[in-house]
């Protein structure tokens, strides 16, 4: 049943206008020729080579990259390890505790939070500067990597592992061959989760950098607060694109992947 | 050549292969298992039986080192084995959950054990496509655990924990999922194996007639408590209590009280009906009361009253259980009693003798009644 009614085809126009519009006006702009934002002068490409020859803006890219890479891939591993023991544990005494206070940075406020990094690095005396960015991201993007990967731990049966046990592993082989493949998915897609809140944080990564290192975010906003540039446009128009290609991409894997599990199905049941 | 009957339980130089000594089982305040004593011999095929939640799976988890005995040991080959973690353990087990790796093709599920142990690579690929053919499972092989049927999911869990050739094998339900013919053929296969290669098999079933086939003894458990542990025929002819009479095989329980009389006992059972006779090693009281277990296949069903059986009780047809090669009839006397009776079909239906209200006479010989204890 598929209807098109009047109702149907507006509610969906408005809805993807309100969505898309800002992003295509922006992208459409950043082809602007002329210095001023809002006034059209016709197509050029002219901000893009700007934007390479920007050094200030490629050294905050590069230092985002770093953060996000190395703060997603440590916040994963400490984040898997939290996940495993919480759901491993069994009932303990401040269990709920426990875990309640592995959840808490997510509702914390960034504000607080950032805040009481910075006075931390100060109070230890370190310099801020990439390495306390990244610091900071690892601590709050791990709490989001745990819960994901709790999620599939909960599910996960245990006499799998006694089962590799069983069949001569040690903890590590059982871990490595048997539980890590399976939980696979959960811990990739928190890694990503990890990597894109790193990439796109704007307050806890403006309390805990130095004047030696600025991230991408940081740099857009404070070139913002002097009037939004053309060249703005054309880096935010880069970043959508490296997303958009991102999110087809995993998707298409997915697709991929459930269709082929159904062919295999089909032909398994086709052969039974 | 001489048959030496396999009885290691009664011969008194025998070491058990595996001893539970007053071993206890406790989740919680829950007793799962009841300060339980038991010898398990090498080469022996252990069957245990009870009904669900009565702590079978415990057993084998304690063997296999995934739960440790609250109380009491567990010897196996004479030592202790607390402190030997499952990966140590000279001990396979098959989960009553499968316990496939999903991400596993069938081949390298039956593999895993094998790699473990460091076995060649040619090794590997002969016993894997061994344990396939015995199984049937070779058409599978490449295929993931999601990709095939329960049946199949099952075999491939008992080709996996035969893979290994363990000293001792635990296998929770390992037949449950199989149509009949296939079961029957791994029965004998498991049989054919153990005959081979020595292992002691404990087996958990839900089957009694599959622990019948297969077991060389088996033990009836009930609530955490092993009830009789003993051959087959043992456990079938001579039940130690109603619990396991009842349990194991179609029976007819009467209640009465016994009075000794010659050689056995007769047990009065109700208001104007002859007393029962049952002769038994057991001693009775005069009137203690007592419960008779009878098996359908060993009360004949006539119409005229016997003249050589001394138990002999006239009813009315109830009901009627057409089983192919047997019918099992219900006979309700006088009193309301129903007790069961069994006749081999080796007529054509058509022709069967008696229809229900029928009035027939059951009888049974002596000793064919076993007389329990309250
Ligand atoms: N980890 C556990 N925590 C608490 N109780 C448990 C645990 N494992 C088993 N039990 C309890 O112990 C009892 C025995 O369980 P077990 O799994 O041995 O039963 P079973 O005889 O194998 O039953 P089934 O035939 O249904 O498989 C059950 O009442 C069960 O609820
Ligand atoms: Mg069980």
């Amino acid at each position: 049943m598929r209807r098109v009614t009047w109702f149907n085809t507006t509610s969906l126009t408005l809805g993807f206008t309100f969505l898309y519009l800002p992003m295509l006006i922006l992208i459409v702009y950043s082809f602007n020729r002329s210095e001023l934002v809002t006034v059209w002068a016709g197509f050029s490409t002219k901000w893009y080579g700007e934007l390479i020859r920007n050094e200030a803006f490629l050294d905050a890219a590069w230092v985002t990259l770093q953060v996000a890479v190395v703060s997603s891939t440590v916040a994963t591993v400490l984040g898997t390890m939290a996940a495993l023991t919480m759901v491993r544990a069994g009932r303990f005494w401040g269990r709920t505790l426990f875990s309640g206070m592995i959840y808490a940075p997510l509702v914390m406020p960034e504000v607080i939070t950032g805040l009481s990094l910075l006075l931390l690095f100060i109070g230890i005396g370190l310099d801020r500067g990439v390495f306390t960015i990244i610091l900071a991201h690892t601590t709050f993007s791990m709490c989001y990597v745990s819960v994901v990967v709790s999620s599939r731990l909960a599910t996960f049966d245990r006499s799998l592992e006694e089962a590799a046990f069983d069949l001569g592993c040690s903890p590590g082989e059982a871990f490595r061959l048997v539980t890590l493949p399976i939980i696979a998915p959960a811990v990739i897609s928190g890694w990503l989760l990890a990597f894109t809140l790193s990439l796109d944080d704007l307050v806890i990564a403006s309390f805990t950098a130095g004047p030696s290192a600025t991230t991408l975010p940081i740099k857009i906003w404070s070139s913002i607060r002097l009037g939004v540039s053309p060249e703005i446009n054309a880096l935010s128009t880069i970043l959508i694109a490296i997303v958009a290609t991102g999110v087809v991409t995993a998707s298409l894997i997915t697709k991929r992947a459930s269709l082929r599990l159904q062919a295999e199905e089909r032909a398994a049941e086709q052969q039974a | 050549m001489t048959q030496t009957v396999f009885e290691p339980w009664n011969d008194p130089d025998a070491t058990p292969l595996i001893q539970f000594q007053g071993v206890t089982k406790r989740f919680g305040d829950f007793t799962a298992i009841d300060d339980q004593t038991l010898d398990i011999y090498e080469r022996e095929f252990f069957a245990l039986l009870g009904p669900s939640g009565c702590g079978k799976t415990t057993m084998m988890r304690m063997l296999a080192g995934f739960e440790a005995p609250t109380e009491g040991r567990i010897l196996l080959d004479g030592q202790d084995i607390a402190p030997i973690p499952p990966n140590k353990r000279a001990v396979n087990m098959m989960f009553q959950s499968y316990a496939l790796f999903p991400h596993l093709s069938v081949w390298e599920n039956i593999a895993f054990g094998l790699k473990r142990d460091r076995m060649e690579k040619s090794a590997i690929t002969e016993r894997v496509d061994r344990m396939l053919k015995l199984t049937r499972l070779e058409k599978f092989a490449r295929r993931k655990p999601h990709q095939i049927s329960g049946g199949q999911r099952q075999r491939v869990a008992l080709a996996r924990s035969l893979a290994k050739a363990p000293k001792l094998l635990l296998l929770d339900e390992p037949l449950g999922a199989l149509d009949a013919k296939l079961r029957q053929d791994t029965q004998f296969e498991l049989m054919d194996i153990q005959e081979k290669t020595g292992t002691t098999f404990v087996i958990v079933t839900h089957d009694q007639e599959e622990a019948m086939t297969v077991a060389s003894r088996v033990a009836v458990m009930d609530h955490g408590k092993i009830v009789q542990a003993d051959t087959p025929d043992r456990i079938y002819e001579h039940p130690s209590s109603v619990y396991v009479a009842d349990f194991i095989g179609d029976v007819t329980i009467i209640e009465g009280t016994a009075t000794p009389r010659e050689a056995g006992y007769e047990i009065a059972f109700a208001e104007g009906q002859p007393p029962l006779y049952a002769e038994t090693d057991k001693t009775f009281a005069k009137g203690q009361a007592c419960h008779l277990a009878i098996r359908p296949e060993k009360v004949s069903i006539t119409a005229e009253k016997p003249r050589d059986k001394r138990n002999a009780l006239q009813g009315k047809i109830l009901d009627i259980a057409y089983l192919g090669n047997i019918s099992t009839y219900h006979v309700e006397l006088p009193g309301g009693q129903v007790i069961k009776a069994q006749t081999a079909n080796t007529r054509r239906l058509s022709r069967r003798t008696f229809t229900w209200e029928d009035t027939v006479w059951l009888s049974w010989t002596d000793t064919a009644a076993v007389l329990l204890e309250d």
